[in-house]
């Protein structure tokens, strides 16, 4: 429908000069490194042997590369004309409120630490940390059902994975103990 | 008729009783997962694609079928008892929905809006076994020019169609397309973007840039502006409609699919544009007019069977062409390839068990859906309360079980969390998901089919435009491209916005 718009709904991008502002730049310098990097990479791949036809590996990721470069300069240039991608709205999202980064931290210090335990004390325990530390982050403070929700899940679930349906997770000690 | 009888194996397939089990689970999983709020049908299906792993392909696939059908209907619930869409298809079902929840008339949208599901599904799903074996038939004789061709249309209509900022669609695009890069080159086996590490060889599975982009990026994206009062669900009783609602919506019902079921074919599908028309035309057609913008119950009922008939729609191309339009259908595309099934004009052919027995279950799991839907209602809308740490602990709860479960490493949780990072960032920066996901799923096939156009024309660029039917297909891809400045030219309309009620 709005085809020809490169900018968002003109009377959100208002221009306040500040860098909060502007943050979305970030993208522009993510796309540019990608860019870069893919370029490189293309760059480097041999082709003096294995080559089948006449377009080589290297075709489409120097195709890629060059676009991101393209898209870079153009996102920077809307940016900096005033025009603003829109934040996606949602239920539980306000988009009124600042971002809040603890909340966020949080949440990945969570995920993480799943990624980190599951190797070694299995998947019903990793997970159970993974759900109470997310509903942690995300603000529930209820010490004694929290935990047991968590271990509830991850056990019902490793169960019903492991078991019923036939997809292997690592048990880890604790179910070498049951 | 051989499709007929094709059919008719098919349900022989889908009514056994496993199968059937199965269908059922799938239909009440996808509902139960597609009513929570802030899970939209393709993040529904992405995070239950784990629970098929370990399933035969047939019974995964018919699993599926429940599994999706489920998740939109759970997400129309969602929208007209807490007016704040999760996708695209049900903004329109909100606008009138939720106005009717307000003023005590939910049951009778809940009932609209999951017998237009059921009809549009029906219409849909039979129109999709008529034209899916005839698009087959003649794809077979396309080549990879022409496949090349109706690729590049995919991509250029998902960033210029939808969405409202061109720039940022092919961001993304370009973001999904690098993603696809990384790995060994098909053809001659060379590593790309893998830095050497051996886990990256393989690529990254399209199932953790799926759950990665939909379930952990929206995690974090609505960790870090969490509303700390989250809208209040209407209450609402069973589902019932009166002969007067009726009399109302038995039309719009059945003028759903002819909007929708086309729209979702056409490779620049989405639910967006034909659920807008079928609102508007509604809206013109009516004789309760003055209703519409405070309730008016063919608002519902239009729109909700016109994005179920897309939704069949856009199985036409999945199926036949390998092509999928919208996000959910890219995730299921991610799930055919995860059984080493890949859908084109062969797979007819090749599958015809499978792809028949879906069908079937496509059914199956529309009055399945009906049946278990109407009278469970209250109990899915009491869902719309669950405390918002646990829905989103447990939608990362869920989707590390997913992306440990394709391979079993550790790595694939690290990148998955990139990709939610990066899926963060986008749904921060207003970059839609939908092209980085094509890209993908469609960047690697775009490129095969590309090198082997050039390979049969020795290299020369005219290999890609030797068909009528590559240039008929480019030169759309132009009119898409330039419509912005075409527009110019053409003289101006009446800003006809449907939404503006």
């Amino acid at each position: 429908m709005t085809t020809n718009t490169e900018t968002a709904d003109p009377a959100e991008a208002r221009p306040r000069r500040s860098w909060r502002d502007r943050s979305e730049l970030g993208i522009c310098v993510l796309l540019l490194v990608l860019g870069v990097l893919v370029l490189i990479d293309a760059i480097r791949i041999p082709t003096d042997f294995t080559q089948r036809g006449p377009v080589g590996p290297k075709a489409v990721p120097i195709v890629v590369g060059v676009l991101l470069l393209v898209i870079a300069v153009l996102l920077a240039r809307d940016v900096l004309r005033g025009g603003r991608g829109e934040s996606e709205t949602g239920e539980d999202v306000d988009l009124a409120a600042p971002t809040d980064w603890r909340t966020v931290l949080l949440l990945s210090a969570a995920f993480l630490a799943n990624a980190v335990l599951i190797g070694v004390l299995g998947f019903p325990i990793s997970a159970a940390v993974l759900f109470w530390g997310a509903a942690y982050a995300l603000g529930s403070r209820a010490y004694v059902r929290d935990p047991l929700i968590a271990a509830a899940l991850s056990i019902a679930t490793y169960l019903l994975f492991d078991g019923l349906l036939g997809v292997p997770l690592p048990g880890g000690p604790l179910m070498g103990v049951l | 008729m051989d499709s007929l009888t094709q059919l008719i194996d098919g349900f022989g397939t889908a009514l056994t009783p496993t199968n059937l089990l199965l269908a059922a689970i799938g239909v009440l999983l996808g509902t139960f997962i597609g009513v929570l709020p802030g899970i939209g049908p393709a993040m529904a299906v992405a995070l239950l694609l784990p629970v098929t792993y370990g399933l035969e392909p047939i019974a995964a696939m018919i699993m599926f079928a429940g599994i999706y059908y489920g998740g939109m209907f759970g997400g129309s619930t969602t929208s007209i008892l807490l007016n704040t869409p999760g996708e695209s298809s049900s903004v329109v079902t909100a606008i009138e929905g939720n106005q009717m929840a307000k003023r005590g008339r939910g049951s009778q949208a809940l009932a609209a809006a999951a017998i237009g599901h059921f009809v549009g599904a029906m219409i849909g799903t039979t129109a999709l076994v008529l034209l899916a074996p005839v698009v087959a038939g003649l794809a077979v004789d396309l080549g990879a020019p022409d496949y090349f061709a109706v690729m590049i249309l995919a991509f250029v209509a998902v960033t210029s169609v939808l969405g409202r900022s061109r720039v940022r669609g092919f961001a993304s695009l370009l973001i999904g397309l690098t993603i696809g890069l990384v790995g060994l080159d098909e053809m001659t086996g060379q590593s790309r973007l893998t830095f050497g590490s051996l886990q990256l060889a393989d690529g990254i599975d399209v199932v953790i840039v799926a759950v990665g982009l939909f379930a952990v990026g929206e995690s974090l994206w609505v960790a870090s502006r969490l509303r700390h009062q989250p809208g209040e669900p209407i209450p609402v009783g069973r589902p019932w409609l009166g002969s007067e609602d009726l009399r109302r919506t038995w039309k719009p019902w059945l003028r759903g699919p002819l909007i929708g079921f086309p729209f979702g074919a056409i490779p620049a599908g989405g639910a967006e544009i034909p659920t807008f028309l079928s609102y508007a035309t509604e809206k013109r057609l009516s004789r309760h007019r003055d209703e519409f913008g405070s309730g008016a119950i063919e608002g519902v009922a239009g729109p909700e069977s016109t994005a179920s008939a897309s939704a069949s729609g856009t199985l036409v191309t999945m199926l036949t062409l390998g092509l999928p339009t919208t996000a959910t259908a890219a995730v299921m595309l991610a799930a055919f390839q995860q059984y080493g099934i890949q859908p084109g004009p062969l797979l007819f052919e090749r599958e015809s068990a499978l792809v028949w027995g879906l069908i079937a279950s496509l059914f199956v799991g529309t009055v399945l859906l009906l049946v278990l839907n109407l009278p469970m209602a209250p109990v899915w809308s009491k869902l719309l309360r669950i405390p918002r740490p646990y829905l989103y602990a447990g939608i990362l709860f869920f989707a590390s079980v997913g992306a440990y479960a394709v391979s079993g490493q550790v790595v694939d949780l690290l990148v998955l969390f990139v990709i939610g990072l990066l899926g963060f960032a986008m749904r921060r920066y207003g970059l839609p998901v939908l092209p980085a996901v094509l890209g993908v799923i469609l960047g690697p096939a775009a490129e095969q089919q590309m090198r082997r156009a050039l390979q049969l024309s020795d290299g020369s660029l005219s290999g890609l435009v030797n068909t009528a039917f590559s240039v008929t297909v480019y030169l759309v891809v132009a009119v898409v491209l330039l419509w912005p400045l075409l527009r110019r030219f053409l003289p101006r309309r009446r800003a006809a916005e449907p939404a503006g009620a």
